[in-house]
């Protein structure tokens, strides 16, 4: 069973125009972000998506990540239709079965690298002391970032704040890790080493990974890669040794 | 909810310059409210102490009609000696009643033998009187705390305008209700303190010398004073012993008492009333602080930390849980400031009350003020505090709780 279904996902969004026009009605303008777009996922899967700016790539991840919902079309993410969520149950989907890494990390800056980890425990699933100490503790060891567990953000480098927040990210042990841009803001060796750091949590824990970036170093890493282009996915490979599902 | 407490504490110490500034504001505004309530609800109660401790009594009872006119000293508005009787035996059977007075008070000439003035006198049982309005032996600045028979206490003004002292004879000549004149001699064994408020400037004699000055065959009072055991019930006692005394009617089914507490036959009330007044502005002043400073400071935080909600939004933090976080802080605030002033304002009243504060009230001079504040005020202020902290987060918490995330992870 597929872990993402898409069918023929659309996105428009209405911008304000620059200038009103008596004929042309309100003074706004549509963006169609996403046309059509239809792709499955299978589970455990590396895949990335590719594209300039304004390709559609944000706009997707955020469809899947349950943040937005397509104008047009059909989504079903673990089996879901997330498309009937409401956002209470927007929120309580991505809290059980998705996990976020950001471009900029979006650590909360007043905890500490363990705190950090630990927030989605604690605040999202409601976990027991004893078990979400082992869960942090197993997430630190395996994104090398036991030594710095007591640290705050500011107190780490760029590389080791998206260490933190891939960890954060699989904490709550989900099906799912989006990752917007996750080496944007990191030097080529770092950035590297992050996504090499994914591959063997996908390794490791089966854990699907999507991440977007235009960065071909990086894309050459994916084992299956989407490339979009003004909101329509215009190419898709598979690495050897993957299935082309 | 650990958990909760320990993210707020935190996000607050993030702007310490900002969280040091509200809550400092918080703190004055509790100090200035604790330090004007102990000052002035001080100043209140010892005003009250002193009026009904020293005069009054808490409660009285009067024939009905003499109240009104009590300016007059009626000597024919005393109640009947059975009626007298009927009132002794309800107090005696009330449990909240500490001790009760019977008093004749009347207005007589007060000679020294070369000059005469006017006088208002009350006849009292000494020890009865003393147990009724305990402070009265403190008024004497001069001469005895006893009152025996044939010895009377003066008001301070009366002993300075005739020019007399302790032991000098003077003579009381008074009106009876059947209109008869009659005199008594008496000699000075007090000089009192005047006081501000009704019967600040009577004199007192003897019950027993009443009697035979106003030559009554029977003793028929004027009025009973009444101290009950505790003040905070004076409502409840003055409604019961009314009910009670509701029992005693005249031929013509009118009632035969009426039953006044201190608050309806001393002005001090208004002063009183009016001091409770400015109470409640100095707190509504204190809730538009605490209001607009916390959520002023909410509003900020919520807009720097769109992005840092759009995070939490992100990963499965439900809109409930995000509300409770920024209301936390709020609440985290107004605990820091309350509990600053609640040992602030404390402190405060400790200062005032080693340094000796004394004030003049009327003709009393140098009174010191006992500050303090009671436990139960701590906790109405704190509480205040902190409710309105709350309330005033729950707008910015709201407005965090309700962000789209998607939205918010833009948010530049």
């Amino acid at each position: 069973m597929n872990l993402i279904v898409a069918e023929n996902l659309s996105k428009d969004y209405r911008v304000a125009a620059a200038k009103a026009s008596a004929d042309l009605g309100p003074p706004e303008n549509v963006v169609k972000a996403l046309r059509g777009v239809s792709f499955e996922i299978e589970p455990a899967s590396f895949v990335s998506f590719v594209g300039p700016s304004g390709s559609g790539k944000t706009t997707l991840l955020n469809l899947i990540g349950c943040l937005d919902k397509p104008t047009r079309g059909n989504l079903t993410v673990a089996g879901t239709d997330v498309l009937k969520l409401d956002r209470r149950a927007s929120a309580q989907f991505r809290g059980d079965h998705l996990g976020f890494i950001f471009q900029d990390f979006n650590l909360i800056p007043v905890l500490t690298v363990y705190e950090n980890i630990e927030y989605p425990l604690i605040i999202v699933k409601n976990t027991a002391a004893g078990e979400r100490r082992k869960r942090v503790l197993a997430v630190l060891e395996a994104v090398g970032m036991l030594a710095q567990r007591d640290k705050y953000p500011d107190q780490i480098s760029g590389g080791q704040k998206q260490r933190v927040a891939v960890a954060r990210a699989l904490v709550s042990d989900p099906k799912l890790v989006l990752a917007d841009e996750p080496t944007a803001n990191l030097d080529s060796k770092t950035a590297y080493t992050i996504i090499e750091l994914m591959k063997k949590m996908r390794d490791e824990r089966n854990t699907t990974f999507i991440f977007s970036t235009h960065d071909q170093k990086i894309v050459g890493e994916a084992e299956i890669i989407y490339a979009l282009a003004d909101g329509e996915l215009v190419d898709r490979k598979v690495k050897e040794g993957k299935s082309n599902g | 909810m650990g958990n909760l407490f320990k993210i707020a504490l935190r996000n607050l110490f993030r702007y310490k310059r900002r969280t040091l500034l509200t809550a400092s504001l918080i703190t004055i505004g509790v100090v200035f409210v604790l330090v004007f309530i102990s000052v002035s609800g001080s100043f209140k109660n010892m005003i009250i102490g002193q009026i009904t401790d020293s005069m009054l009594g808490h409660v009285q009872v009067h024939r009905r009609g003499y109240v009104a006119s009590i300016d007059n000293l009626p000597l024919n508005l005393n109640p009947p000696p059975q009626a007298m009787r009927k009132l002794e035996s309800v107090l005696r059977d009330l449990p909240e009643v500490e001790a009760y007075s019977p008093r004749i008070k009347f207005g007589g000439m007060f000679s020294n033998f070369t000059e005469t003035t006017n006088i208002r006198l009350n006849g009292v049982y000494p020890e009865q009187e003393f147990r009724t309005v305990p402070l009265l032996p403190t008024r004497i600045k001069t001469g005895n705390r006893t009152l025996k028979k044939g010895e009377i206490w003066i008001p301070e003004l009366l002993a300075r305008g005739m020019g007399l002292k302790i032991g000098d004879p003077v003579v009381v000549v008074a009106t009876n209700k059947d209109g008869s004149v009659n005199g008594k001699q008496f000699v000075i064994s007090g000089i009192l303190e005047s006081a501000t408020g009704p019967g600040g400037r009577d004199g007192y004699i003897h019950l027993q010398d009443a009697l035979e000055t106003l030559r009554m065959p029977e003793i028929e009072i004027s009025e009973m004073a009444i101290r009950i055991k505790n003040f905070n019930k004076l409502a409840a006692v003055t409604q019961e012993l009314e009910e009670r005394l509701a029992q005693q009617v005249t031929p013509k089914g009118q009632p035969v008492f009426e039953v006044h507490s201190w608050e309806q036959l001393s002005p001090f009330y208004n002063i009183a009333r009016m001091i409770e007044v400015m109470t409640f502005f100095i707190k509504l002043m204190l809730i538009a602080v605490v209001l607009i400073s916390i959520m002023n400071v909410m509003i900020m935080a919520v807009y720097e930390r769109i992005r840092e909600i759009g995070t939490i939004a992100a990963i499965g933090t439900l809109p409930g849980k995000i509300l409770s976080l920024f209301v936390m802080e709020g609440f985290c605030l107004g605990v820091i400031g309350a509990a600053a002033g609640n040992l602030i304002g404390l402190g405060i009243v400790l200062i005032l009350n080693f340094a000796g504060l004394k004030f003049d009230f009327g003709m009393q001079k140098d009174l010191v003020l006992a500050a303090t504040i009671a436990p139960r005020e701590l906790i109405v202020t704190s509480g205040i505090v902190i409710l309105v902290a709350v309330i005033a987060s729950l707008q910015p918490a709201l407005k965090a709780s309700r962000m789209e995330p998607i939205q918010a992870l833009r948010h530049v």
